[in-house]
């Protein structure tokens, strides 16, 4: 569609990204239709087009993001649905993360937004802080009642009921080298990550456990931090290039000494960002290149074991629901290669309707909004349930979480069932 | 673009915005409505990007109660209504203009219920098109009409335009397919034409208001007809090496009295874009292809598939690619329906919508190849062969102005080319705003006058999608 941009406008890269952008949008309204918001809201503001066209108007125009702007954008799930469906190629997801900066640029949120905001931004991403966060969380329980009912406080009282009764002792991947074994077949790195560690550490102890029977060195990083994603979604650009910068250097020296095949990501919605480090940091003189070598090696684990040729297994009698995290299929397009690997691995496989819709989850959405995350959730929990499944898989820690506070059914990684079918124990939540 | 002009907003009305917005406020529930003038930008304009008007506030009503009150509180006060679906028009039908309230259905998106023993659907109108055969596919039934826009587009826009698609050959379009609805007149009354039957006694008042593009009332409910699956359906692709073949092929398959249940018409540019979103595995090295799509027992199919091959050859068609399975069944269908959005891929574009009879149609595509190149253009063809139904993409630069004024008129060279060969304006899209002027060329001034006054009878005032269908000069006073 038609763009106004002015010569000058146009001098500063993220405008002309984003107005390229822009420009192969042709307004059809095909995204509408995959948006989870405007499914479940109705209104053109809170779909893609919507909010292209908010955006669009306030570049053009230079302004400064205002309350309706941020409204609009914050109730975006940086899902990508829309991506997928979307027939011209529009990079939504380059042309949100932009107006996300410029809204955290230009925009001064009130105050108990800030303060939720900054808490999120301080804690999340720092696995000891995080684990503190959630020991308190267990006390602050009882008043998850009285702070939904306040306004404003709501985040709160989803930060409570999100957190788990339990938090785990282990941290997943410990650092260091965990040797193939037997003879060596490969070398990969694994993304150690900040909550699911603290959450489920036993994703990464059973992918470990998976890799290293099946001959492949996995090594942990020592000085790795958090992708970056959880800052990047809420447009804290700076703090998500500084993370990614210093996981770009952690990474090349292991490439530098001894060689990676892949960068193994066990988070779906870590796996979008790391493979996008290359175009996060493609201003930066020193690290484009480097980053984009980074972003190259990136694998998603089911990604990577479908490179081992793994044997088919014996059918186990156990139904298993699996749930495709949207930046599993949306960011990544990872879309059959799971439930591939599940059906090799003797499971039985169900896709549940309305796949493509997002389980409400997004990060820190949950969170920041409540409510619409709730009205997903009860969706995708419905048809997800309606395939009688044994157990729910996933790829993404943040579905893990969302889903499980939903439903009965049990749900695991991928990998831990992947785990469990190729010689690894039975995961303890099957083990009744 | 500027060349199709809007009605003037009237100064009372946008003089008293204000107080509207204040009144429209208590007729809705919280969150239905849109008021802030940036906020109203991204209602500005449809698929017809082209043309943009923000209107003087959205309404986005939960039920038919608060359509009803919405349309008669602007009754009341000759404020001009705009209603809009999922805004997917590719003819302007939903752009607003400036002192126009948006009466948005989207909202309203539920499945009513489902009558298999009467094989219907009763929906509310914001409900999409795909939406309602995904909700009755299990049990073995769909709803024929599929416009390429079915994932997005709703069944009140389809109504309002009386909207085609690629299976309409055998099934026909909306009309053939709605049995009754419910409706707001202008004034708030609430009415309801026909029903679960076929025929309901009386003026066929249906008919009447299925193509009246928002200017009789609004609906808001709509009971369909559904249609069992047929046991098997195969699309199979037929490649030529002119579109002029491959046009006439049509013809004869048609004129042999065959009608598969789809017959879909693509150029070579098409070609490319449609490869390039869907890797349907649509072949490259032909200048035009047609996907035939023919349903029923094996049997059934593999008859009917030998006459069209056979009638394929002697128009020496070069390749016959039958889709191998129901993945590439499904992707050689989402490339062509995704042709319009893929476009933009490579350029801006707009899509006509000119219908002819299949005898003409080498003759048009000829004809439009030679208005395109005359105006210095790019054109893609992709369209509905079957019904003579042509859609040529004309392809240009939106961020040109000279180059956007060529298209617009390629565009009508085109549309009046369809028009003198025997056809019509507009197939499935609706005149909208787009080919309002046009209207002369395809209809003597007592045919138009006689129109207006059927829109007339329903709306006396002109208010509803004012701008729209009827040529701006040589209207009735109101």
């Amino acid at each position: 569609m038609q763009t106004n941009f002015t010569p000058e406008q146009l001098a500063d890269p993220h405008v002309a990204t984003s107005e390229k952008i822009l420009r192969k949008c042709v307004h059809c309204g095909f995204c509408t239709a995959t948006c989870p918001t405007y499914v479940t809201l109705g209104n053109e503001l809170d779909s893609p087009r919507g909010r292209i066209y908010l955006i669009k108007d306030m570049l053009e125009n230079g302004r400064p993001a205002d309350e309706e702007v941020v409204t609009h954008i914050d109730r975006c799930l940086s899902c990508l649905a829309c991506v997928t469906t979307c027939p011209s190629g529009v990079d939504y997801m380059h042309l949100v993360d932009h107006a996300r900066m410029h809204i955290e640029n230009t925009y001064r949120r009130p105050f108990k937004d800030r303060v939720t905001r900054n808490l999120l931004a301080a804690v999340l991403p720092y696995p000891r802080r995080f684990r503190l966060a959630l020991r308190a969380a267990a006390l602050g329980r009882p008043f998850a009642g009285l702070f939904r009912r306040v306004k404003g406080l709501a985040p709160f009282a989803a930060m409570l009921d999100l957190a788990p009764r339990q938090v785990p002792k282990s941290s997943g991947s410990r650092p260091g080298t965990h040797p193939s074994v037997g003879t060596r077949r490969g070398r990969v790195a694994i993304l150690s990550g900040c909550a699911q560690p603290v959450l489920k550490p036993q994703i990464n102890e059973a992918t470990i456990r998976l890799l290293t029977r099946l001959g492949i060195e996995v090594v942990a990083p020592a000085a790795e931090v958090c992708c970056g994603a959880l800052v990047h979604h809420m447009g804290r650009e700076e703090q998500a290039l500084e993370s990614a910068r210093r996981n770009v250097d952690v990474w090349l020296r292991e490439i530098d000494n001894g060689g990676l095949d892949a960068i193994i990501v066990t988070a779906s919605g870590c796996g979008t960002t790391i493979k996008d480090y290359g175009f996060m940091l493609r201003l930066d003189p020193i690290y484009a290149e480097k980053a984009a070598r980074v972003s190259a090696l990136a694998k998603d684990v089911t990604e990577y074991l479908a490179t081992l040729d793994l044997p088919e297994q014996e059918p186990k009698r156990l139904t298993v629901a699996y749930h495709s995290a949207c930046s599993m299929q949306h960011g990544q397009k990872i879309t059959t290669l799971p439930k591939t690997l599940l059906k090799n691995a003797g499971f039985t496989v169900r896709d549940p309707a309305e796949g493509h819709l997002c389980c409400g989850s997004a990060g820190t959405y949950n969170i920041l909004q409540p409510e619409i995350s709730a009205t997903l959730k009860a969706r995708k929990v419905k048809n997800l349930e309606a395939t009688t499944p044994d157990v729910i898989a996933t790829g993404n820690i943040g579905c893990i979480t969302q889903i499980a506070t939903g439903t009965t059914v049990p749900i695991l990684h991928t990998v831990e069932l992947l785990d469990w079918a190729y010689g690894g124990e039975k995961p303890a939540m099957l083990v009744s | 673009m500027e060349q199709i002009g809007f009605l003037p907003p009237k100064p009372a009305v946008l003089s008293r915005r204000r107080e509207i917005v204040g009144d429209l406020k208590d007729l809705l529930p919280e969150g239905c409505l849109v008021h802030e003038p940036r906020s109203l930008v991204p209602f500005e304009t449809d698929a017809f990007v082209s043309y943009r008007r923000a209107p003087l506030a959205v309404a986005l009503p939960e039920t038919t109660a608060q359509v009803a009150a919405v349309l008669k509180y602007c009754h009341r006060y000759g404020i001009p209504v705009v209603p809009r679906g999922a805004g997917t028009s590719l003819s302007g039908g939903a752009i607003p203009q400036e002192d126009a309230v948006v009466l948005g259905l989207s909202k309203m998106t539920r499945i009513l219920e489902v009558d298999y023993a009467n094989r219907t659907a009763t929906v509310q109108a914001g409900v999409t098109n795909l939406s309602i055969s995904d909700a009755v596919s299990a049990d073995g039934y769909f709803y024929a009409p599929d416009p390429s826009s079915q994932l997005a587009c709703t069944i009140g826009g389809n109504i309002a335009m009386n909207s085609g698609g690629a299976h309409c050959l055998k099934y026909g379009v909306t009309t053939n397919n709605l049995l009754g609805v419910k409706m707001v007149l202008v004034d708030g009354t609430v009415i309801e034409l026909g029903g679960k039957a076929l025929d309901a006694p009386g003026l066929d008042l249906l008919g009447l208001v299925c193509g009246s593009e928002g200017q009789l009332g609004v609906v808001t409910e709509a009971t369909v007809r559904l249609i069992a699956k047929p046991e098997g359906a195969r699309p199979v692709l037929f490649g030529f090496d002119s579109s002029e073949e491959a046009g006439a092929c049509v013809a004869d398959i048609i004129g042999a009295g065959i009608i598969p249940v789809a017959i879909e018409f693509m150029d070579k540019p098409a070609i490319e874009i449609c490869e390039a979103f869907a890797q349907a595995g649509y072949p490259m090295d032909v200048e035009a292809l047609l996907i035939v799509e023919v349903e029923g027992s094996e049997a059934e199919m593999d008859g009917m598939l030998q006459s069209i091959v056979e009638i394929a050859g002697r128009h020496g068609v070069k390749v016959v690619k039958e889709s191998q399975s129901a993945t590439q069944a499904a992707l050689i269908w989402r490339g062509r329906k995704s042709a319009f959005g893929a476009t933009g891929r490579i350029a801006d574009y707009i899509c006509m919508d000119g219908t002819v009879p299949l005898s003409q149609l080498s003759n048009v595509l000829r004809g439009t190849a030679e208005i395109v190149a005359r105006h210095g253009l790019r054109v893609a063809n992709v369209f509905h062969a079957g019904d003579g139904n042509m859609h040529p993409l004309i392809l240009f630069n939106a961020n040109d102005p000279e180059d956007a004024a060529r298209a617009e008129a390629a565009g009508n060279d085109i549309l009046k080319l369809c028009v003198d060969a025997g056809g019509c304006l507009t197939g499935e899209h609706g005149v909208g705003i787009e080919k309002r002027e046009l209207m002369r060329h395809q209809y003597t001034d007592a045919d138009l006058a006689q129109q207006m006054a059927v829109r007339a009878a329903f709306d006396p005032q002109w208010i509803l999608n004012p701008s729209k269908v009827f040529p701006l000069e040589g209207r009735p006073a109101v």
